[in-house]
């Protein structure tokens, strides 16, 4: 079986590779371009290990084909820092030590990047839901909600 | 496994006639890429409908709301006029997954994909909502409660695909809801599930469509539900006679989630609340 050809833009690069036509997006990312930021909890969806931004809309990148992404934005937590700065999520998931494992972090910024963009204040209840779809088995969540609000507040400061 | 994006319903259609081995529509991906991964299904062919700009589009006409299969979960609900005509239809696609899982799934794959405890469903069979269904050589409009046919069945011929769900015109004074019952808030599937639409005339049921989900093989339309509230302003009495009805319809089976007889009660339970809901966004006083 053939392969199929995907040009896209990753993390505001563009990006070309070869792969089979049944292989999905988080194999793409992780074994072709390196980006080993996506993880795999599960594989069918119920984790969010593997979340991205596709054309900014948040997904799993295990239940996307890497063929649907010919000419789409992709958008990975390895984006996330800014000229050489971490994002205020990722200090403040550092400073509230809110990871033990870490397989869930990278999933997890990159939905709560999604949530603040959104809602940049974001009561506790609106961000249990924004992350549902992001399971963590370490920490018990509290200490992700609030470094969420943390960074919620910080950025909102940046942005005044 | 080969993929294919056509750019129109035709080629798609072309397509998937075309054909001979396993071949399978896809929408959001969000039960038919878990089931290619979990080996339970094998693709020769894939078509993807996301690139058909009549899927992706949501439109509004005298006729109704026409909804193209393509479009996004999420998309339903940031669209305010779709949210203010059919609340209880966006709250049910709303409610399917997690934010991930809505920027694809789709209404339509949600439909096809045949569960018994899908949540858009009832939601779409009380709102009478149909699918344009399309072939190569045939174009039909079949009322949603007629595509599913059993558990993970459809009544779709091979070569079918749905183009798009449409809503009718809605009449002043309508209203309609849904509600679920799972062990979790979020991300869970539905132990039963209840919708209901309907229309009122001087504060008094004109008409209504009462549907369930999980109780049965496919979601059900129960119109004795409906025909105890209508004439009714949902007096006790009437509430008592959906319930039961609701519950008289039930054809459930026992599993982790919930028994035969909890499934049983609570259909007649939920039915009642989404009535009541319902009821309140057509403007009815209780
Ligand atoms: C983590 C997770 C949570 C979920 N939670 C819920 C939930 O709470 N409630 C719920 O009801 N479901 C839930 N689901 C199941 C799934 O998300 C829904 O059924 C969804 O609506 C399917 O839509 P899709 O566009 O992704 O379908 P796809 O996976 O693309 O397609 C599903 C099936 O329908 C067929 N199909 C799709 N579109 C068409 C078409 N236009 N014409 C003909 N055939 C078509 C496909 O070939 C396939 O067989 C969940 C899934 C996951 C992974
Ligand atoms: S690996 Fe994709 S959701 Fe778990
Ligand atoms: S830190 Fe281990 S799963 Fe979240």
């Amino acid at each position: 079986m053939s392969g199929v050809h995907v040009s896209t833009t990753i993390n505001g690069d563009p990006v070309e590779f070869a792969c089979p036509q049944d292989e999905t997006l988080i194999n793409s990312l992780r074994d072709r371009v390196g980006l080993t930021g996506v993880k795999e909890g599960c594989g069918t969806g119920d984790c969010g290990a593997c979340s991205v931004t596709l054309d900014g809309r948040l997904v799993c990148s295990c239940l996307v084909l890497s063929a649907e992404v010919n000419g789409k934005e992709i958008a990975t937590v390895e984006g996330m820092v800014e000229d050489g700065k971490l994002h205020p999520l990722q200090q403040q998931f550092i400073e509230h030590a809110a990871l033990q494992c870490g397989i869930c972090t990278p999933g997890i910024l990159v939905a709560a990047k999604v949530l603040l963009e959104r809602n940049p204040n974001p009561s506790e209840e609106e961000i249990r839901y924004a992350l549902a779809g992001n399971l963590c088995r370490c920490t018990g969540y509290d200490k992700i909600v609030r470094a969420v609000q943390a960074a919620g507040k910080e950025m909102r400061k940046k942005s005044r | 496994m080969r993929y294919e994006a056509p750019g129109t319903t035709k080629e798609a259609a072309a397509l998937l006639e075309k054909e001979k081995g396993s071949v399978h529509v896809l929408a959001g991906g969000t039960d038919l890429i878990v089931r290619m991964r979990l080996g339970l299904v094998e693709p020769d062919l894939i078509v993807d409908i996301k690139h058909i700009p009549t899927m992706q589009a949501i439109t509004a006409s005298a006729s109704g709301t026409r909804i193209g299969a393509a479009v996004c979960n999420a998309r339903l609900g940031e669209n305010k006029a779709l949210k203010k005509a059919w609340p209880g239809v966006v709250e049910a696609a709303n409610l399917i997954g997690s934010d991930q899982v809505q920027s694809r799934s789709t209404i339509a794959g949600n439909l096809c994909n045949a569960s018994p405890a899908a949540d858009s469903v009832p939601a779409l069979i009380a709102a009478g909502a149909k699918a344009i269904v399309v072939s190569k050589n045939k174009r039909r409009t079949v009322a949603v409660e007629k595509i599913v046919s059993g558990p993970g069945q459809t009544s779709l011929a091979r070569g079918e695909v749905v183009e798009a769900i449409t809503l009718p015109k809605r009449p002043a004074r309508s209203g309609d809801a849904y509600l679920r019952l799972t062990p979790r808030t979020e991300m869970d599937i539905a132990v039963v599930g209840a919708g209901v639409s309907l229309t009122l005339e001087r504060g008094v049921v004109k008409t209504a469509r009462v549907a369930l989900g999980a109780v049965a093989p496919t979601a059900i339309l129960v119109p004795a539900a409906a025909r105890a509230i209508i004439g009714t302003k949902l007096d006790d009495a009437a509430l008592d006679k959906l319930a039961a009805a609701c519950s008289a319809k039930c054809d459930p089976i026992t599993d982790k989630r919930g028994t035969i007889e909890y499934r049983t009660k609570v259909a007649g339970v939920l039915g009642k609340r989404a009535a009541k809901i319902a009821f309140q966004r057509a403007g009815g006083v209780l």
